[in-house]
């Protein structure tokens, strides 16, 4: 049943580093974390990676295996030929701590970004009715591991640094959409801040985000292109716009 | 060094970022402290996210029959009677505004046809009581509190012009030890796990909120942070674990493949229909309905499958026994030659629901299975066996302030406290622990600081701290960390798991205490920047700790009760139903005393049927509680 499985595992922090060879035994049914802590217990005591639950449930382990980006946990070992090298590197779009740990302060930095929910004034806990069918939108991007394979994979910010500063990435725009459709939510205007303050503008919906995401979220279809739809709606349409601006004048909800 | 270390100085420190924790550091800000949350993880990955059944809180949204009195009559029931009869009580009053509460933070829960929050049936529990949200509640916990505490950063930056001044998370971070000064809480030491730099945080306050100890097993359904370093620290800074021979053993873990053996399947998939069945195609959970349990549990399939559909005019399935005792069946199945080909048995729900609402009520379940088994559960029975999933025992705490028993400043809430569960915990009675006893240390630790004063800690108690982190790396003994670590999991597999027995214990504490001397010859190899060897260096000497006390207190009780299974004293004894075992910590061993079980008062003995605490209590005991003592 056990393999032989070759590995190229990068190795290195933020100065340096490179590609390792290494052999590893690999057993029925392992997935690719199993095998690089096997590589750790035995080989390389010091090899850093994150992870947690082990269970495609908390979003830890992200790296790119053979340049995809993937949680380590979820990829089978056999999903690979047999005679195929995996090559396991660290997030691409984050700068690197240690192997494959990079610094991925930059979402929480954008989470600190997105104005918080804002619950009906006077609405007491305990009184709040929804209808299952209208919590369903929100509850689709709630699903979220925080994973950030829609952050690296994203081009705007994977091949472009400098333009992190105005983009918030598509986990932060399904945030966004998230409590745009929230029932509760007070706050207005999310879709035109995302638009004006978050770059939603930046994407060109090529759907890199949902392909990786392990969620099976429909970033793209759910949140982004809705979202940027009724931005544009608002915007050109002169008497919606008018509207806008009286109510938000009036606090009209 | 010292004159370089990274200091500072907060009200409160939360070590742990689980629900509790994160419950406990809210309702610490909203008392206008500041708080430092810690945690060993990322923000937001803590072991709640994998929490998926739901949070149990006696709305009566499902069933208007439901009230705080059944929820803690079925948490004693849960127990064993071995529960702190006040934290059950508070806990099974307050849960339902915890709930509510969260949801006015922006959680989405599942709705009922009238728009209110929906509850689902879960294994102990009379009524459908469970809050939920698919089968991923415990992640939609941590998130809307993860961002209430965003919320409350962003107030902070429009008040005070810094997001952190009320509320910092210091993330990826280890605690090695809690610091005192003039026998008091003080502050306590750690290491940035990314660059192996030491810190010193000076705080009155520590609330432990640092969850499980399920790495200490070798099949668990706990993730790599579970090693149980709240109960050591409480341990050796001075506090008492209450009976750690309690180990909830959670009946349906993966069993294949190897690689995802002890991963939990939500108890949830029993709540929906599935059933258990053996290799001869026997739903065998008939035949382990104990005596106790009898009038509430269904002893055919008709009358177990009408329960389904009428839940007033017939009794539950079996299948829906408390986690310890559907547990042991399964156990007892496989080692009597009816298991699957992997060691587990079926559990099968899709004979009885459609594929389309397995896929939605149970979404993450199908994902698990269908990527990691190559298992469609909508086709086919998943093969399922014990996985070691919860510690009933943790610190002795103050039922109402959450305050360590013997440490002022020392607070515990979630899994790292004891006393509320007794010896088995219900499902979904964890996820509601934690917000109640979370919101509670929050509220006991801020009355505490406002009395205490401004600790500093001294030189010498911090040379001798950061020359501990230092040890491994100057040692030359050779002893890897992740065999050891193994070892462990052998012993503690082997010799104190689901069925104990004297001799095995006695081997067990043998074992442990070897391992524990070979721990001194731990040799870390490469630096101190992100070296997982480094850290399971300190794990393991907090999980040696934990393992110490389960089998020095599992030898002594000498009865089988909730999640203690004793081979050679198969009954519950009404002797020990009337004692703790107390672990505490002479600075080289574990040392376990007994203690009276607080006395439940007259008003809480009365909401019970005589007839059903005659099963537990001696004749003795029900005349003392129903004259009124206490």
């Amino acid at each position: 049943m056990a393999r032989k499985l070759k590995l190229r595992i990068w190795r290195g922090n933020s100065t340096d580093g490179g590609l390792q060879n290494v052999e590893v035994e690999a057993n029925e049914g392992e997935v690719v974390l199993d095998v690089i802590h096997r590589v750790q217990a035995e080989q390389m005591n010091d090899l850093a990676v994150r992870w947690n639950c082990k269970a495609g449930k908390c979003g830890s382990c992200s790296m790119e295996i053979n340049g995809k980006p993937r949680l380590a946990c979820m990829t089978q070992v056999a999903s690979f030929p047999d005679d195929q090298e995996i090559t396991i590197t660290p997030l691409r779009a984050f700068p690197v701590i240690k192997d494959l740990v990079t610094d991925v302060s930059f979402n929480y930095k954008k989470a600190m970004e997105i104005p918080a929910f804002v619950p009906p004034v006077g609405m007491k806990p305990g009184e709040p009715r929804m209808a299952q069918v209208d919590v369903e939108r929100s509850q689709e991007f709630r699903k979220c591991i925080e994973c950030f394979l829609c952050q690296d994979t994203c081009h705007v910010i994977r091949d472009h640094e400098e333009n992190k500063k105005s983009f918030a990435g598509p986990r932060f725009f399904i945030r966004i959409a998230e409590l745009d459709m929230h029932p509760l939510d007070m706050l207005r205007n999310r879709k035109q801040k995302a638009q004006e303050e978050h770059g939603l503008g930046m994407c060109n919906i090529t759907k890199c985000c949902t392909e990786v995401c392990p969620e099976h979220i429909r970033i793209t279809d759910n949140a982004i292109i809705p979202m940027k739809e009724r931005v544009v709606d608002v915007k050109y349409d002169p008497l919606r716009w008018l509207g806008s601006v009286i109510r938000k004048r009036e606090g009209i909800l | 060094m010292s004159s370089q270390l990274e200091r500072h100085k907060y009200d409160i420190l939360v070590i742990g970022a689980g629900g509790a924790g994160l419950r406990a550091a809210v309702e610490a800000r909203e008392a206008g402290l500041r708080v430092a949350i810690i945690c060993k993880s990322l923000f937001g990955k803590a072991h709640t996210v994998m929490a998926e059944g739901g949070a149990a809180a006696s709305m009566g949204n499902v069933n208007d029959n439901d009230n705080w009195m059944v929820h803690f009559r079925d948490t004693m029931r849960g127990g064993k009677f071995l529960n702190h009869y006040r934290m059950a009580e508070l806990h099974a009053k307050e849960s339902p505004d915890r709930i509510w509460e969260l949801e006015m933070w922006g959680a989405l829960f599942d709705r009922t046809k009238e728009g209110k929050i929906s509850q689902r049936n879960f294994g102990g529990h009379e009524y459908p009581r469970l809050a939920h949200v698919g089968d991923r509640t415990g992640l939609e916990l941590i998130r809307t509190m993860q961002q209430r505490i965003v919320a409350l950063q962003q107030q902070d930056a429009r008040d005070h012009g810094d997001a952190e001044s009320h509320i910092k998370v210091y993330a990826e971070l280890t605690i090695t030890e809690i610091l005192k000064e003039n026998g008091k809480v003080a502050g306590a030491y750690g290491y940035w796990r990314e660059t192996g730099s030491e810190v010193l945080f000076e705080a009155p306050a520590v609330i432990l909120a640092t969850g499980g100890v399920g790495k200490t097993f070798k099949i668990t359904s706990n993730s790599w942070e579970g090693t149980g370093d709240g109960h050591a620290l409480a341990l050796k800074t001075g506090g008492n674990l209450v009976d750690m021979e309690f180990l909830q053993f959670h009946p349906t873990g993966m069993v294949w493949p190897p690689s995802v053996r002890g991963i939990l399947v939500t108890e949830s998939v029993r709540g929906e229909g599935g059933i258990l069945t053996n290799n001869l195609g026997e739903r065998f959970m008939f035949k382990y309905i104990p005596d106790v349990f009898k009038d509430k549990y269904a002893d055919n399939p008709e009358e177990a499958d009408r329960w389904y559909l009428d839940q007033d005019n017939n009794r539950r399935p079996p299948e829906l026994l408390p986690r310890d005792e559907v547990a042991r069946a399964i156990n007892s199945e496989v080692k009597a030659g009816r298991g699957t080909e992997h060691g587990g048995v079926f559990l099968d729900v899709s004979k009885r629901i459609s594929a389309e609402v397995i896929k939605k009520r149970l979404p993450s379940m199908w994902h698990q299975f269908y990527e990691l088994a190559g298992v469609d559960i909508t086709k086919e029975a998943m093969e399922v066996g014990p996985t070691c999933h919860y510690v009933m025992g943790g610190v002795e705490v103050e039922p109402d302030t959450a305050a360590a028993v013997g440490v002022p400043g020392l607070f515990a809430a979630g899994e790292c406290a004891g006393g509320m569960h007794g010896s088995n915990r219900l499902g979904g009675n964890s996820l509601s622990d934690l917000l109640v006893f979370g919101r509670r240390a929050g509220i006991g630790a801020a009355a505490y600081v406002k009395s205490a004063g401004t600790p500093s800690v001294s030189e010498a108690n911090i040379a001798a701290a950061a020359s501990r982190i230092q040890a491994p790396f100057t040692r030359t003994g050779g002893e890897n960390p992740y065999k050891l670590h193994q070892e462990l999991q052998e012993i503690t597999h082997n010799l104190v798991g689901i069925i104990r027995t004297k001799t095995e214990l006695d081997d067990a504490i043998l074992k442990i205490a070897d391992i524990r001397k070979r721990i001194q010859n731990v040799t870390v190899t490469g630096g101190r920047e992100f070296n997982p060897g480094f850290h399971l260096s300190f794990d393991l000497d907090n999980m040696l700790l934990i393992a110490e006390s389960t089998a020095k207190s599992a030898v002594l009780r000498e009865e089988s009760r909730g999640g203690h299974t004793r081979d050679d004293f198969p009954t519950m004894s009404t002797k020990w139903r009337q004692l703790n075992n107390i672990s505490s910590f002479n600075g080289s061993e574990v040392v376990v005393r007994q203690q009276p079980l607080p006395k439940i008062p007259k008003e809480l003995f009365d909401l019970f049927d005589p007839h059903e605490l005659e099963k537990y209590m001696s004749p003795e005991e029900m005349a003392a509680a129903k004259g009124g003592s206490n």
